[in-house]
């Protein structure tokens, strides 16, 4: 379709693709870090450590950064939606748009005492005063993710108004946002964005280690972090595997998309890999007895539906399987890289500072990025052909304007600018104004106090 | 008061509130450029910049707010608009996105660059020319909708159209205007003398050009929508009062004497000419297309969006407050102790 003219559809479904995905990158660090700042600040207050209060201000000096583009890409997405799918928004606004409202009021709140926790840093005299400001922002934070994420599980599964001949009537604006896609997808969402956080910080520190910088306050910043990355590992985890029984009861047809599973029926395998032949074999794919069953219904005798029971042109596209697959890998490694941490810090003898597993962190990092991109781009791409399931296709939702083409370049090049200056801003932040600096500066000051 | 008189009331407010809070914005990156190139910007630089740190990221919130709730109220105005502003609206976008990652960048990054000042002052200008498109589309005259219900944007009449240039103008002017009015408050109340002489001089500029350029958009308007110049000679005294309102504020500028007044009469300057321009526009949103009778949302989510807002507006105004209690008006902070 690309290459033969102007299709302001696929336009318009990759420039929200590309906004997304560089969204979700600044987004995902926009929810997560606040909690981070909050538990360090918490702690440093608590234990009296000055290690643990630097590490909530310099997390909180980097963070800035990166809420400065995940705001200007934020405002981006939240008007595309309007200049690229006018006709969705159109039936959306009538249904969905408190959610939206709301999500504005939970950024709003978090703008303002974040703009106050930044430069009240020494003003009060009682530091929980300044501590209590940061609760605000955690909140904030969390409370938009979860607005914007009901907007998204509304889209997979539209309640709350009846539809008669095509048009939205008897609208509840509550019920709308209680879809049952709702609790899983928030859960997952916001559960994935702290494990990404906490993975993040983890390989910021892991890199300081690694280059041979052994302060404690190093020490203390890798145990907090990797503490953190395996409470969420576990919670993300529980709850993903709630999020397949969702799909099984509500979203059948993803679920079958994403395992290949064309026949309805029980006993079902789960199939991991493979290539699907053009008369939809599974070929060289490992086929794991009760799998899907288990899976999706807690029981290896259950019946799952099959993709077959739907009508061809209401199929997700079958390339979601090696998404999810791919998904399921990053997974298994971010399993592996807290456990073994955990495992080595519980050990009499353990050794948390070995190099390879430094080495595992700060892999975990960019691992941890692509399974938010991954996992997103399976769920938005595992509910084609629709916009909103059952009701709008994407096609109707798109704008026929003539210069989308020339947006999608636009913005490419704003967000290459972006991505670049934001990663360059906060290396030379950091390489500036090292933390041995700063903790040798307290010191001083602390005996000359004394 | 119906629904959707209410709705739009809250909408234009927001409007208003994002107008005043962006134009000092806007306006302040402005100068900053400006006094870097002209060598005074030791002198301002400081007064600028601890206004503006704490406060850049609720401005931005401002304008969302705006467009999400009108999405809300009016979802038919999405098709409408979203068609015809997909470029400058992705245009305004790009700047606001430049605008306020640079203005991060270089205040909290480890040094300043020219080039980050640059690209943020320049793109503070660009932004309301930008932006004041979507109220020179309202006119109508720029968008053809055809029997099909497709919309067309009509870029040239726009871009060869004496009314919207005439907005681009006033847009810019006012945002100059605005910024330096406040700038001077603030320098005032610092008890920055250098500073104050700079930004009064100024605000003082820029004073007959605002008030020259808003003459202009009110006989272009006459030229362009006579419906709409006739509905707002009807509340001339609206525009009687703005005018009377920046002739206070220039003259305590002017004398050097209760500038925090001074700013206050700015703000009714505009509150007079913004509410009488929006009220004379009613009932249309989209000239001929839209009124806000027949594209409001449908009565169970507009409740629900008003309760929304005012539980919210429960928890933001005291959290402005405290914002701009510990910064804006806590003299310390001000004078930079």
């Amino acid at each position: 379709m690309l290459l033969n003219g102007y299709d302001p559809v696929i336009f318009s479904r990759i420039l929200t693709s590309l906004t997304l995905g560089f969204h979700i990158i600044y987004a995902t660090i926009g929810v997560g870090v606040p909690l981070m700042i909050a538990l360090a600040e918490w702690i440093g207050i608590r234990r009296n450590d000055f290690h643990y209060l630097l590490l909530a201000r310099r997390w909180a000096r980097g963070f800035v950064i990166t809420v400065a583009v995940g705001v200007v890409t934020g405002t981006a997405i939240g008007l595309q939606l309007s200049l690229l799918w006018p006709s969705f928004m159109r039936v959306a606004g009538q249904s969905i748009s408190l959610p939206l409202f709301l999500e504005t009021f939970a950024f709003f709140f978090e703008a303002i005492f974040l703009g106050i926790y930044l430069y009240t840093w020494d003003r009060f005299k009682n530091r929980m005063t300044h501590f209590w400001l940061l609760i605000p922002v955690v909140i904030g934070s969390s409370a938009s993710a979860f607005f914007i994420t009901i907007v998204n599980a509304f889209m997979n599964y539209p309640v709350g108004f009846t539809l008669t001949n095509g048009e939205i009537t008897d609208v509840n604006p509550i019920a709308a946002m209680l879809s049952p896609a709702m609790p899983t997808k928030v859960a997952h969402v916001l559960s994935s964005a702290y494990l990404t956080c906490a993975f993040v910080l983890a390989a910021i520190t892991a890199w300081s280690l690694l280059k041979g910088k052994n302060h404690v306050y190093y020490k203390k910043a890798l145990k907090l972090t990797m503490v953190c990355a395996f409470v969420f590992m576990v919670s993300t985890a529980l709850i993903g595997d709630l999020s397949g029984k969702y799909l099984a009861k509500y979203q059948p047809e993803k679920l079958a998309a994403t395992e290949w599973h064309f026949e309805t029926m029980g006993k079902a395998p789960l199939v991991l890999g493979g290539v699907l032949t053009e008369d939809n074999e599974v070929r060289f794919g490992l086929k794991i007895p009760y799998g899907l069953s288990i899976l999706a219904h807690s029981n290896p005798f259950a019946e799952v539906i099959g993709l077959n029971e739907f009508p061809e042109d209401e199929r997700p596209p079958l390339w979601i399987h090696y998404l999810f697959d791919i998904k399921m890998g990053y997974v298994g490694y971010m399993v592996l890289v807290s456990l073994i941490f955990l495992v080595e810090m519980i050990r009499k003898k353990g050794n948390t500072y070995r190099r390879w597993l430094l080495r595992a962190i700060m892999l975990a990092a960019p691992i941890a990025i692509l399974t938010i991109e991954h996992g997103w781009i399976f769920s938005e791409v595992g509910r084609q052909p629709w916009i909103l399931r059952g009701i709008m296709r994407t096609t109707e939702g798109a704008t026929t304007s003539n210069h989308v083409d020339l947006m999608l370049l636009l913005f490419a090049l704003l967000y290459l600018v972006l991505g670049v200056s934001s990663v360059r801003v906060l290396l030379k932040m950091f390489r500036n104004n090292q933390a041995e600096d700063e903790i040798a500066n307290f010191e001083k000051e602390a005996s000359a106090k004394r | 008061m119906s629904y959707e008189v209410i709705g739009i009331t809250v909408l234009w407010t927001f409007l208003f509130g994002y107008l005043i809070i962006a134009s000092i914005d806007f306006g302040a990156g402005f100068f900053s450029y400006y006094s870097s190139i002209t060598g005074t910007r030791h002198l301002i630089h400081s007064i600028i910049d601890r206004y503006l740190s704490p406060v850049w990221e609720v401005t931005n919130v401002f304008l969302v707010f705006f467009f999400v709730g009108f999405i809300g109220f009016f979802p038919d105005t999405a098709y409408y608009y979203g068609t015809a502003l997909l470029i400058p609206g992705s245009v305004a976008i790009v700047l606001l996105a430049i605008r306020g990652a640079y203005y991060a960048f270089n205040h909290y990054g480890s040094r300043s660059r020219k080039i980050y000042t640059l690209m943020y002052g320049a793109s503070g200008l660009l932004i309301p020319a930008a932006l004041s498109t979507v109220l020179t589309i309202s006119e109508g005259g720029y968008i053809e909708v055809t029997k099909e219900g497709k919309v067309i944007f009509l870029v040239r009449e726009l871009f060869t159209s004496s009314y919207s240039w005439s907005v681009v103008l006033l847009a810019l002017v006012s945002v100059l205007y605005i910024s330096a009015m406040f700038l001077s408050f603030y320098a005032h109340k610092a008890g920055d003398a250098p500073a104050f002489q700079i930004v009064r001089k100024y605000a003082l500029v820029w004073s007959l050009p605002t008030i020259l350029s808003s003459l202009l958009v009110f006989f272009a308007i006459h030229g362009h929508n006579l419906e709409h110049f006739e509905k707002m000679m009807d509340r001339a005294w609206m525009f009687g009062l703005s005018f009377l309102f920046f002739m206070l504020a220039v003259y305590f500028v002017w004398k050097k004497q209760r500038l925090g007044l001074s700013f206050i009469f700015v703000i009714l300057q505009f509150a007079f000419a913004f509410y009488g321009y929006g009220s004379a526009h009613l009932p249309y949103i989209l000239y001929p297309y839209l009124t806000i009778h027949d594209n409001f949302t449908n009565e169970s989510m507009a409740i629900a969006l008003i309760t929304a807002f005012v539980l919210g507006l429960l928890l933001l105004i005291p959290s402005l407050y405290l914002l701009m209690r510990l910064f804006l008006f806590n003299t310390n902070y001000v004078k930079g102790k």
